[in-house]
């Protein structure tokens, strides 16, 4: 349980940066750190201690306990999904760099109303 | 019918985006034609899909059979819900996409343009079809991944800064979903909305399920851009080229925001007095300071853009009355009145808000602004969007015999019968503000005297048809009002809410 607090704590810390950086690139790098609390809370789902990796093979014991194999693919599904948001934002941030000369979010206020 | 029409939906857009770049650069114009017959297939189909057969339809990813009743495969479900909003976005879809010949041709990266509009209909289409969680992510942002380059789509200052906002805002409500769909999957172990739906039944109330709605609501009406998480709407919509701006306010918010909403709400979870009431009140205060937002705007598409705002707070609304109702034991044929006002409007919106998206890119197309004061005496030059685009404002501000004069007459019917007299008030306050804002829009752009300028022109064929056929379809949408007309399309949907058991049944077959 002190594995899920942590992971939800880290995912505050992500929030938190989101919500206060004023800097394109650190707000990206806090919305990776969410990205990666919630990578590690459905890593965690799936996890039974003391349980095996959930590969079909001569060496698994019929009827020991394995490892829930489901969270582990989703968690690959969305670090793909999250590599194409990151490299995105990331893309974004240079093209503005680039118009705007600053990475600085108060300084790129052309839209208002 | 045979269930595997269900699965062109997602694949047909899908393989034309990876044609459309390794063909399009060896043949120049295929793109053009290319897409525009693609959507046009599309919505075909979709058309098939509904006047063929009214049953519930699943299709299993690979053919997986469920294991001693409990499913193992991907469903995709076809349902009365879902053929409503299949319509809805392989209709935009292919206006939009056959305006696009003529709008785009200003733009460099043709190619790419086309492709990023196909994945973006790939994804909605996907998520409107999913019966499964995590699936039902990964369609949304193939989704709104697209829309994010679409929106910075003309990389210039303003386009890049609404573009960077909606990802960081867009980006925050994904990782909400992702972190409730992983909380859901925790307490059911499984993904599958109908399983999750058998499993919660009968469970009480508690303060786990409460948080992960919570969650889910914040993550949702942050795609749906309902208020207090609309920050990013105005800019981002305001800035995409004319023909996606159509798209996402007429079926994006819908697809990936509402309609998530709806069908977790209604078939997913237990219906919730309480959060149906949070619901509610998010959308009567989207419909009211929406409008009053936009009153104020001098750039067109802002202020159409604020305008979808306002507009999806009548869905919402709609649907919040008929789950209060649900879930209240009260009378269902006035919960049905509702959700029905709430899926017409929708539609509605979809056709109105489209045309005007579309009428404010041929006006900047003909007079290069989007600035009101600036524009003035079109009328004598455009008479195709003046007439369009007349006929669009009287439907978004409720006139009849317009389609929006029926969706809004519809809700506030239900709101009177239902006891919701403030909601009712709201509604008919928020229609007037409309109705002002759009003979502001009207005035300014096409009978106020005009600047000293060159001849303007009416816009190229292409863009002209897909103007008139909405049009047309704003008056003939209030055809579905009348009993004959509204069991074949509007019935269904509804029902499929109504009876909000009955989802999780027959596509498990129990």
């Amino acid at each position: 349980m002190t594995l899920f607090i942590l992971c939800f704590l880290l995912f505050l810390v992500g929030i938190h940066g989101v919500l206060t950086r004023r800097n394109l690139i650190k707000v990206v790098i806090s919305l990776t750190v969410m990205e990666f609390s919630i990578f590690l809370m459905l890593a965690l789902i799936g996890y039974i201690s003391g349980a095996e990796a959930p590969i079909l093979g001569s060496e698994m014991v019929s009827g020991a306990p394995v490892v829930d194999p489901l969270p582990q693919a989703m968690v690959l599904t969305a670090i793909v999904i999250a590599l194409a948001t990151n490299a995105m934002l990331l893309t974004i941030a240079i093209r503005l760099y680039k118009k705007y000369g600053t990475f600085d979010i108060r300084r790129i206020n052309e839209l208002k109303g | 019918m045979d269930s595997s029409i269900i699965i062109l939906f997602v694949i047909i857009p899908l393989f034309a985006a990876f044609l459309i770049p390794v063909i399009g650069r060896l043949v120049p114009g295929f793109q053009r034609i290319f897409t525009s017959s693609i959507m046009f297939v599309l919505l075909i189909i979709s058309i098939i899909a509904v006047g063929e057969s009214q049953d519930t339809m699943t299709y299993m990813a690979g053919g997986w059979e469920p294991v001693n009743g409990v499913p193992v495969a991907i469903y995709l479900v076809l349902d009365g819900l879902s053929r409503f909003l299949l319509i809805i976005i392989n209709l935009l879809g292919f206006l939009s996409a056959f305006y696009a010949i003529s709008y785009i041709k200003r733009y460099t990266g043709e190619n790419f343009f086309y492709t990023l509009m196909c994945l973006m209909v790939a994804g909605m289409n996907g998520v409107v079809l999913s019966g499964d969680l995590f699936n039902l992510y990964v369609f949304l942002e193939i989704s709104v991944i697209s829309s994010y380059a679409l929106v910075a789509f003309g990389v210039e200052k303003t386009e890049l800064e609404a573009s960077y906002k909606y990802q960081v805002l867009g980006g925050l409500a994904s990782l909400l979903i992702l972190f409730g769909i992983a909380m859901i999957y925790w307490r059911t172990g499984t993904l599958n909305i109908a399983d999750i739906a058998i499993i919660l039944t009968g469970e009480e109330r508690n303060a786990f399920l409460v948080f992960v709605q919570l969650i889910m609501v914040t993550g949702f009406g942050i795609k749906a851009a309902l208020i207090p998480f609309h920050a990013w709407l105005p800019d981002a919509h305001s800035s995409a080229p004319s023909p996606i701006s159509a798209m996402l306010s007429g079926v994006l918010i819908k697809a990936v925001g509402v309609y998530v909403i709806i069908r977790l709400f209604f078939n997913m979870f237990q219906l919730d007095g309480g959060l149906a009431s949070v619901i509610t009140v998010i959308g009567a205060i989207s419909m009211v300071i929406g409008v009053l937002l936009a009153i104020g705007q001098w750039d067109l598409k802002r202020l159409l853009a604020y305008h979808s705002i306002s507009q999806m707070g009548y869905v919402v609304i709609g649907i919040g009355m008929g789950m209060i109702l649900l879930a209240r034991d009260g009378d269902k044929s006035v919960a049905a009145l509702a959700i029905g006002g709430g899926l017409f409007h929708m539609i509605n919106h979809a056709v109105f808000k489209g045309l005007l998206f579309l009428n404010a890119g041929s006006i900047e197309y003909a007079t290069g602004t989007r600035d009101m004061t600036k524009m003035g005496g079109l009328a004598r030059y455009m008479p195709v969007t003046l007439a369009s685009s007349f006929s669009a404002s009287m439907a978004i501000s409720g006139m009849p015999p317009f389609n929006g004069f029926f969706s809004k007459l519809v809700i506030i019917v239900a709101a009177i019968q239902g006891g919701f007299y403030l909601l009712a008030l709201l509604a008919v306050i928020a229609g007037i503000i409309t109705l002002a804002s759009f003979m502001k829009f009207q005035r300014y752009a096409f009978y106020d005297k005009s600047p000293q300028r060159e001849v303007v022109k009416e816009v190229p064929f292409s863009m002209c048809f897909s103007m008139v056929t909405l049009a047309i379809l704003c008056l003939v949408l209030s055809l579905l009002i009348f009993p004959g007309i509204r069991e074949v399309f509007l019935g269904p949907a509804v029902n499929t809410l109504v009876e909000t058991a009955d989802y999780a049944t027959k596509i498990l077959n129990l």
